[in-house]
């Protein structure tokens, strides 16, 4: 199919479509409501559910009401609107049902802003709602991937009966970029033996997220974290850019890191030995690359729209065998190519410790900002 | 090869429509691109810009501190970009809607009076499309041709009665910058 030019939140709904979602439920909230306008008309042209709910909570519940009777169902929401889910995504994840979230992170916290942020990655990979449950993270950083990656995370969703988000940032969901869509796919009936989808001729199912008795929530838990082993051994995935003789390893995800591409590009060009490592699925996250880098690696560069949350990450993944420093944009700002380059700079020339924290630096360096 | 454009100027300037018409054609060309708005409360009726990049290879950042052109179609736009613009650079202005000239002589800046010659062609509307008109005199990687044949393949049907003025308005554009360019002593 012709490349065409494509809208990041018109793209994502027209993908999530062609990958057979069957149900949508929604709350419009900049900057992703063109997501659920697009769908409010393409849903119903193809006689599919949509319904524009009374609230997030209402939609999150809808969901979970769809992920409970087998269906390829999923939610859009910006980050305000993303945290009034949390109740339901802990419940959707206790009932270990399959089900599919876009956040199109905007700046925070509280009412914020409708700039672009990254800000919400703790939440999407590390919190969120309450009680113990992984989830996937996939965080694109042009429209292709985003495109590509709806079909993904049903497909992930599915295989291990999981929540699978989307996180990306205000900016990908209002640019425009060439690209391709999949081949529309047809609605499968899936019928999996857990589903709740009407008991005729069967043993009634009973899906809850309630276990009474500790003992049993303690072996729902243990489940749960060993299906993320699966997870975490199959399922991670991340770009590499020139990182070959990389002495400097630039970690950024979404438009970070695709801004710390062209920080890279001009870095190369000035002689610097330095790369880009992109997690494209930032839950499981790829601890195991990260690892093996920092045997190569002289300093790591961890770059984000946010106050420094992957971070904590990279420093696990890196073990404080060499030092990781910190530049990020919180609050809606987005960091342009010549700030990453001049830290690209400052790290190759600096000699730096593993002892300091890398946040009193990155403090330090802000304080111009007022 | 990449190049940077921001369009700037008041909501209802066709400023977003100018960079998408500028992004289909470079993606027509078989470029990569990207397209991106500012999406703030400041679309709803105050001054709106976009960026377009055109690279030949996967583009990083979509936005870019200094760019190397700029089409300011109002005297905001004009103060704003006239600073930021790369040295050696190329700033469109509308000179319908300014009452000064250039006060950077690092770059080139082209004065092009966008609203009287769209009125010369007979719809005000058409000020965009002079203005990426005489953009393309400075975008060397696109010819009128590749964005006549964008609007061709991207106007909306109901908009195609208009292509022939479009394409005036675009050649009148280029026309009156390369005669500003060509009085730029080399």
């Amino acid at each position: 199919m012709a490349k065409e030019l494509w809208k990041g939140n018109e793209a994502i709904a027209e993908a999530a479509v062609r990958a057979g979602l069957q149900a949508y439920f929604g709350y419009p909230i900049t900057p992703q409501t063109e997501i659920l306008e697009y769908l409010s008309r393409r849903m119903p042209e193809l006689g599919r559910a949509f319904v524009q709910a009374e609230s997030e909570l209402g939609a999150i519940n809808m969901v979970y009401g769809a992920a409970c009777a087998g269906v390829r169902v999923m939610s859009t929401s910006s980050s305000p609107g993303v945290s009034l889910m949390m109740e339901g995504l802990s419940y959707i994840a206790g009932t270990e049902v399959p089900a599919v979230l876009v956040n199109v992170m905007r700046g925070g916290p509280g009412l914020g802003n409708i700039a672009p942020s990254q800000a919400d990655y703790n939440q999407a990979v590390h919190g969120g709602g309450h009680g113990d449950y992984p989830r996937i993270v996939l965080a694109p950083a042009s429209v292709q991937e985003a495109i590509d990656m709806m079909g993904l995370s049903f497909d992930l969703a599915e295989k291990y009966r999981m929540i699978s988000m989307m996180i990306l940032d205000g900016s990908v969901g209002q640019m425009m970029e060439p690209a391709e869509m999949p081949e529309m796919k047809p609605i499968v009936e899936r019928n999996w033996d857990w589903a709740t989808n009407g008991a005729l001729n069967r043993e009634r199912r009973i899906l809850s997220s309630i276990y009474i008795e500790p003992a049993a929530e303690e072996v729902a838990n243990l489940r749960l974290a060993n299906r993320w082993k699966e997870v975490q051994a199959n399922e991670v995935r991340y770009k590499e850019y020139f990182l070959d003789d990389a002495e400097i390893v630039v970690v950024g995800f979404g438009t970070a890191g695709r801004v710390s591409l062209s920080a890279v590009r001009a870095a190369r060009a000035q002689g610097i030995k330095v790369g880009l490592l992109r997690p494209i699925t930032v839950s499981p996250f790829p601890y195991e690359v990260i690892d093996q880098l920092t045997g190569q690696a002289k300093a790591f560069l961890v770059v984000e729209m946010n106050m420094g949350q992957m971070l904590s990450d990279v420093r696990l993944a890196v073990r404080g065998r060499v030092p990781v420093e910190f530049h990020g944009r919180p609050g809606g700002m987005v960091p342009f190519p010549d700030e990453i380059l001049h830290e690209v700079q400052r790290v190759n020339g600096a000699n730096l410790s593993v002892q300091t924290d890398p946040i009193d630096g990155w403090l330090a360096r802000m304080a111009e900002v007022k | 090869m990449q190049k940077e454009i921001i369009i700037a100027g008041f909501g209802g300037q066709g400023v977003l429509f100018a960079g998408q018409v500028v992004a289909y054609a470079a993606m027509d060309a078989g470029k990569a691109v990207t397209w991106i708005p500012s999406y703030g409360p400041e679309m709803r009726g105050g001054t709106a810009n976009c960026t377009v990049v055109i690279a030949d290879e996967e583009i990083g950042s979509p936005l870019v501190q200094h760019p190397l052109l700029a089409v300011a179609l109002n005297l905001p736009s004009f103060d704003k970009y006239e600073q930021m613009l790369a040295t050696g650079g190329t700033l469109i202005v509308n000179q319908s809607m300014v009452d000064r000239g250039a006060k950077r002589m690092d770059i080139h800046t082209i004065l092009v009076p966008c609203n009287e010659i769209a009125e010369e062609i007979g719809d005000k509307k058409l000020t965009n499309m002079v203005a990426v008109g005489a953009l393309l005199s400075s975008l060397t990687e696109l010819s009128i041709k590749d964005v006549e044949k964008a609007l061709e393949g991207h106007l909306p049907a109901r908009h195609k009665h208009l292509l022939p003025k479009n394409f005036e308005a675009l050649r009148r554009g280029y026309e009156h910058a390369q005669k500003e360019l060509d009085k730029v002593p080399a």
